[in-house]
């Protein structure tokens, strides 16, 4: 076990180096960063020369990365041009989205897998046709379709919830944009676990359970349940990341200012900083997620040893 | 989000995910060889074999997810090919006194907030969709699937080099990449939209071409045609390539799907396509300031966007239950 995590630990180095700099490359073709900073006129030649050396743009690329990756494992992630230390930013973006992401994936767990778990149970059946066919439509329309029409109908239409939630984001005003953002996982949840348990119903262990005289809640929760749950476990963790990464349009749609808020307008104004910083973390996140997987599966399933 | 998914990739994992239809483990060689039911017609079971192929399509002229979906994206094309076959005017013909007016004679779905006919937008909307998603997974499927698949057959150290890169791509959301790289980009055209979903689509192809060539090679036949003297090339292109790619094709058409959501995405965020360029994400984000008023304009293209990609998934869905020999 030790020696695996240290291998994966090595691994994740490459991974971690590759991706921030494919970011940090693909940032700095984004333009100028000079540009923005003297107003709508143009710089002109001698201050727009002064910046550039001042925020170290003067120096070749892999020297800006080095640079700035030696001052984020020194916990500087740099200042945006607006004078804000990023960290500060982070400091106020990052609790909303963390809420948001618990809300999506507790929707994820709890409707998910009830409903894996139902349909699983029931294979054929009409409720189980319905709900594989509203995963199949959830699944094809677009998050962002999703979102506006949730807004429209509750927030615009029947005035159930705010169509915009406010700068402090308390849970209940997250419970709609987080089972928007989940919307899409959920299907694939519900759908994991369906597959999952209707193949496990029909093993040994269980037929077993059923044979002792268990009570059906009992073989249910503890033989199937448990045994089935492992690949969704996988597929949760390893969504975590890749919520926290498309939650831009979500909280695009409902006006969150969380992580992809703060990246989104780092992008737009050319805020470098702001956006490789982010970047990072969310890359640190999605493969930190993505080990801890990796070894909750040997907890779960005993039969998987890590040598 | 409907961003490709990112399938649960660890080699070292025991038990791999199941139902998620791209972890799949197609053991195509011995279905295509050892099955040979006795057909329900009661045909001639000394018949030549029939090989997955055949198998597929018998069932899926059966099936009528693929013959509904099929009809859908065949209906999609021809529009996309000729919008004017069903839509007379032009999508960038717009009167300002009409904006935002309900459905009307000869304007069937309303008026948008710029006064255009939702209607001829909507229509002539696919093109866009359907030019993205065809040419993008055209290109990830091949740059994936020649990658994915050199790499699975040499090993070695490419092979080592290419699965890290692969999980680099894994590691970065998809619409912050698209967002990144798309934002300074000012060609209006599906290019550079395309360039973009090939250069972050193919890991995903490429990961799942490898692993059915891994499979493939270790076929007895593989070997066998390796002893007789078969260069690389012919084992690669005869032997390997044909009961490798069924995976591929699967995950490429579910793909699709997901790329024509990428692209309305990136649109709505407003880097994708911009206007005057006809696109269902720029409708619907234009649309949105003023849902209250014109409801409309927002519904009819995301509903045509919403048919458009689950055509596109349910024949992914269809074509998979077709190839996968053990649900049968």
């Amino acid at each position: 076990m030790g020696r695996y995590v240290v291998r994966r630990l090595l691994q994740m180095i490459p991974v971690f180096i590759g991706a921030t700099l494919l970011i940090f490359l693909m940032v700095n073709v984004m333009g100028d960063p000079i540009a923005g900073l003297c107003g709508d006129r143009e710089c002109d030649p001698a201050t727009a020369a002064q910046l550039r050396h001042e925020f170290g743009l003067d120096q070749p690329v892999w020297r800006q990365y080095v640079t700035y990756m030696g001052n984020v494992f020194t916990g500087d992630f740099g200042t945006a041009f607006n004078g804000q230390p990023v960290t500060e930013l982070m400091g106020t973006a990052f609790p909303v989205t963390i809420r948001l992401t618990v809300v999506a994936i507790v929707f994820e767990i709890v409707v998910g897998i009830v409903l894996g778990v139902v349909t699983g149970l029931r294979r054929g059946r009409p409720v189980d046709t319905g709900v594989l066919l509203l995963t199949l439509v959830v699944i094809s329309v677009p998050t962002f379709v999703t979102g506006l029409l949730l807004q429209l109908l509750l927030g615009v239409k029947w005035g159930w919830i705010n169509p915009a939630v406010s700068s402090a984001a308390p849970l209940d005003e997250l419970i709609v944009p987080g089972l928007v953002l989940a919307s899409v996982s959920l299907a694939y949840v519900t759908r994991l676990t369906r597959t999952s348990i209707a193949e496990n119903r029909r093993s040994d262990y269980v037929r077993t359970a059923i044979a002792k005289g268990l009570p059906r809640h009992r073989v249910i929760t503890r033989h199937l349940l448990r045994n089935s749950l492992i690949p969704v476990v996988t597929f949760i963790g390893t969504d975590i990341g890749a919520l926290m990464g498309g939650a831009i349009v979500t909280e695009r749609i409902f006006n969150i200012h969380g992580v992809g808020y703060q990246l989104y307008q780092g992008i737009l104004r050319q805020n470098t900083q702001t956006v490789v910083g982010f970047v990072t973390v969310l890359v640190l996140v999605f493969l930190v997620a993505n080990l801890v997987v990796d070894l909750l599966y040997a907890v779960l399933d005993p039969r998987i040893r890590y040598a | 989000m409907p961003e490709p998914r990112q399938e649960p990739h660890e080699p070292e994992r025991a038990v791999a995910g199941t139902g998620m239809g791209a972890t799949m483990d197609l053991g195509t060689s011995e279905a295509a060889t050892l099955e040979q039911p006795p057909g329900p017609d009661g045909t001639n079971p000394h018949e030549r074999p029939r090989s997955l192929w055949t198998d597929a399509w018998h069932d899926l002229r059966r099936n009528p997810v693929f013959i509904i979906s099929a009809l859908v994206i065949l209906f999609l094309v021809v529009i996309s090919l000729w919008p004017s076959l069903i839509a007379s005017g032009s999508p960038l013909k717009c009167d300002l006194a009409k904006a935002q007016e309900g459905s009307q004679p000869g304007h069937p779905f309303g008026f948008n907030g710029q006064g255009c006919d939702v209607y001829t937008r909507t229509v002539y909307g696919a093109r866009t969709s359907v030019a993205v998603g065809i040419l993008a997974t055209l290109g990830v499927a091949l740059l994936g699937s020649v990658l994915g698949g050199l790499a699975g057959f040499f090993g070695g150290a490419g092979d080592a080099v290419l699965s890290r890169i692969t999980d680099v791509f894994f590691a970065i959301p998809v619409v912050l990449g698209g967002l990144v790289l798309l934002s300074v980009i000012t060609s209006n055209t599906v290019w550079p939209v395309i360039g973009f979903i090939v250069l972050l689509g193919w890991p995903q192809i490429s990961r799942i071409a490898r692993g059915s060539v891994i499979t493939a090679k270790q076929n007895d036949y593989v070997q066998a045609a390796r002893a007789l003297g078969a260069s690389n090339s012919r084992l690669l292109l005869r032997h390997i390539a044909p009961n490798a790619i069924a995976p591929v094709i699967v995950v490429a058409t579910i793909a699709l799907g997901t790329y024509i959501s990428l692209e309305a995405t990136l649109s709505f965020l407003g880097v994708g396509l911009k206007p005057p360029s006809v696109s269902w994400g720029i409708d619907i984000s234009a649309a949105a300031p003023y849902v209250r008023n014109a409801p409309h304009a927002l519904l009819w293209p995301s509903g045509a966007l919403a048919v458009t990609v689950l055509a596109f998934i349910m024949l992914g869905d269809a074509v998979r239950d077709a190839l996968d020999p053990k649900l049968r």
